[in-house]
């Protein structure tokens, strides 16, 4: 007994150590990351050792620096985030239109080849994307579409239509079949029983799968550098930074500003859908 | 999942419905179910089938950037770029490097999730906040971060060094990014610290369907919290952390951005995408590159196999 209640104990203990650390390991980046971009360069190399900033230190030139166009001596940002942004928008936009469908599909429809089918979409999100990038580059770079927000598109929707899938396959699944039923014997036609029925049932778990390929679309990298590096006219917000990041004339705290704004959208988003979007990704990880 | 094709004969039900409707049935759905497959297949097929196709015939062409608008699909084929992969300098140090690094990072980032989800697992104030605030390395984008975590390591003015030498006692700033050994230990902790959420998320989830009388019983016996845990819970989260193993493994072997972002692959921290892609980009090595990759993907599909044929069994028969 003895023995049992130490262990409880300092298991106790442990615990909230534990969970402190995580904390601190997880917040601090963010934290600092904001502080960073509110401080003049000098400030930074002057006090590098604190994580507070006084008021009087502030400043807003950094935000100003960033967002402002290469033509009136800033960073460019603002067209950055509009291009990020028209990419993740569509993205996401296509992607539902065509992997709602095929989820209902495979979730509900017994048709020739459709285990086939879902391997296959397992497959691809499975498949190593660095194997994608040579034949791409290269295809891309043939059909001319290298330097335009196209290709970064295209790519994209072949990534996420995958994951869409099979994460709204599972919402589908957990409609109860007896709905739909009752809607065609109503003499609904399958469409009509999608649209009025199923869909909106299915809605909040489809904005949570929006929002997961919005974030995928919005934090790419690779692509984004194998396709547009030369054209700094379609710089999404993430290569933008790691374009800038690269050169000494860019002070690092403005920079920090630009992975603020990088950041922010993200965040915003996964704070709105964070439940939702948390299920809609383990769903399944209770079966193994 | 249950296989059914879709004409052979459904169970009666209440309604028996004539055979000749049920046949229609079937054959309206099984039209359906393609028409709306149809766009998703053409795409996934259109830019990622077909170009891993023509990464393999790639890998066997002999081939640069500059030749590669006049050359055709069906140039002469040769094994040279493969035995010019093998035998370059650095190239299996990169499979070793990437070998230590996905499994350490895998491991880690597991481990970790582990802890944090048997740490959240009783209820307290504000728990809710915290595991959301533990899913922000996973969703923050990749390139904020690397960013934030190589200013906090940088050896003049990153917060880590001006701590570490002052309440830490080192003699000297410590080069995280820059220095042969602690390049890739960086990188490994990185990615642990950006992807446990992913594997504590996942636990957690699991956590939730672990039947609670079993631990009342172990309770009841007088078991302590460390042999629950043994004895208890640790079994049903085997087929989780197997499924989790498999996935972040698959990942990690493949992770480009990372690494390029925090190292750029220096340091004794080139892991095989890396280089892939410094031989596609930096020397224009087509050949070189689609081979290189290609070794990637069968030594990944190789591990799918041995995963597939040793724990998804062992799964069904249990």
């Amino acid at each position: 007994m003895n023995r049992l209640t130490a262990e409880q104990k300092v298991l106790a203990v442990l615990r909230w150590l534990v969970i402190a650390f995580l904390i601190i390991a997880t917040v601090f980046p963010f934290y600092y990351m904001a502080v960073l971009s509110f401080v003049p360069i000098e400030s930074l190399l002057l006090a590098p050792g604190r994580i507070w900033v006084g008021a009087q230190d502030l400043t807003i030139d950094t935000y100003r620096t960033v967002l402002a166009s290469v033509d009136d001596g800033g960073q460019g940002f603002s067209r950055f985030l509009r291009n990020s942004a028209i990419v993740s928008l569509v993205v996401v936009a296509l992607t539902l239109l065509i992997s709602i469908p095929g989820a209902y599909a495979v979730a509900r429809l017994k048709f020739a080849g459709r285990t086939t089918v879902s391997t296959l979409f397992l497959a691809v999100y499975l498949f190593p994307t660095i194997v994608l990038a040579v034949p791409l580059f290269i295809a891309f770079a043939k059909m001319g579409l290298q330097t335009s927000l196209l290709g970064l598109m295209f790519v994209y929707i072949a990534q996420t239509v995958p994951v869409s899938i099979y994460m709204l396959r599972t919402y589908f699944q957990a409609i109860p079949q007896s709905v739909e039923e009752a809607a065609s014997i109503d003499g609904a036609g399958r469409l009509a029983t999608l649209s009025r029925v199923t869909l909106p049932l299915a809605m909040p778990s489809i904005m949570s799968t929006g929002l997961y390929v919005f974030m995928i679309a919005w934090n790419e990298f690779l692509f984004a550098l194998l396709f547009l590096a030369a054209e700094p006219e379609l710089w999404t917000v993430s290569l933008g930074l790691a374009q800038l990041s690269g050169g000494i004339e860019v002070p690092k705290t403005v920079l920090m500003a630009g992975s603020v704004i990088l950041t922010v959208p993200i965040i915003v988003l996964y704070g709105i859908a964070e439940r939702a979007l948390t299920e809609g990704l383990t769903t399944g990880a209770d079966k193994g | 999942m249950s296989i059914q094709t879709p004409l052979s004969p459904a169970p009666p039900t209440k309604r028996a419905p004539t055979a000749k409707r049920r046949n229609t049935r079937a054959r309206r759905d099984n039209r359906d179910g393609l028409v709306m497959v149809l766009p998703t297949t053409v795409i996934v097929i259109a830019v990622v089938i077909v170009p891993v196709l023509w990464n393999v015939v790639l890998s066997f062409q002999d081939l640069s950037l500059l030749d590669i608008r006049d050359a055709g699909p069906f140039q002469s084929l040769t094994m040279e770029n493969f035995v010019r992969v093998f035998t370059a300098a650095g190239f299996w140090q990169s499979i070793a490097n990437t070998v230590v690094y996905s499994v350490a990072a895998t491991v880690g980032s597991i481990v970790v999730g582990l802890v944090a989800a048997l740490a959240l697992r009783q209820p307290f104030p504000g728990r809710g906040l915290v595991r959301a605030a533990m899913l922000l390395p996973y969703v923050a984008p990749v390139v904020a971060v690397a960013f934030v975590w190589q200013i906090m390591l940088n050896p003049q003015y990153g917060i880590v060094n001006v701590w570490g030498q002052q309440f830490l006692g080192w003699d000297r700033p410590i080069d995280f990014l820059g220095r042969a050994p602690y390049a890739l230990i960086t990188v490994i902790a990185f990615e642990i610290w950006r992807y446990f959420p992913f594997a504590f998320m996942f636990i957690t989830a699991r956590l939730v369907a672990v039947p609670r009388d079993i631990e009342e019983a172990a309770i009841v016996d007088g078991a302590s919290a460390l042999q629950r845990f043994r004895y208890v819970i640790l079994p049903q989260l085997l087929p989780v952390v197997a499924l989790l193993s498999v996935l972040r493994l698959i990942m990690t072997f493949n992770k480009f951005d990372d690494v390029y972002l925090l190292t750029g692959g220096g340091a004794g921290t080139e892991v095989a995408a890396v280089r892939v892609y410094d031989t596609l980009t930096g020397r224009f090595d087509v050949g070189g590159a689609a081979a290189q990759s290609i070794v990637l993907a069968v030594f990944l599909a190789v591990c799918l196999l041995v995963y597939i044929r040793f724990f998804v069994r062992k799964e069904d028969r249990a």
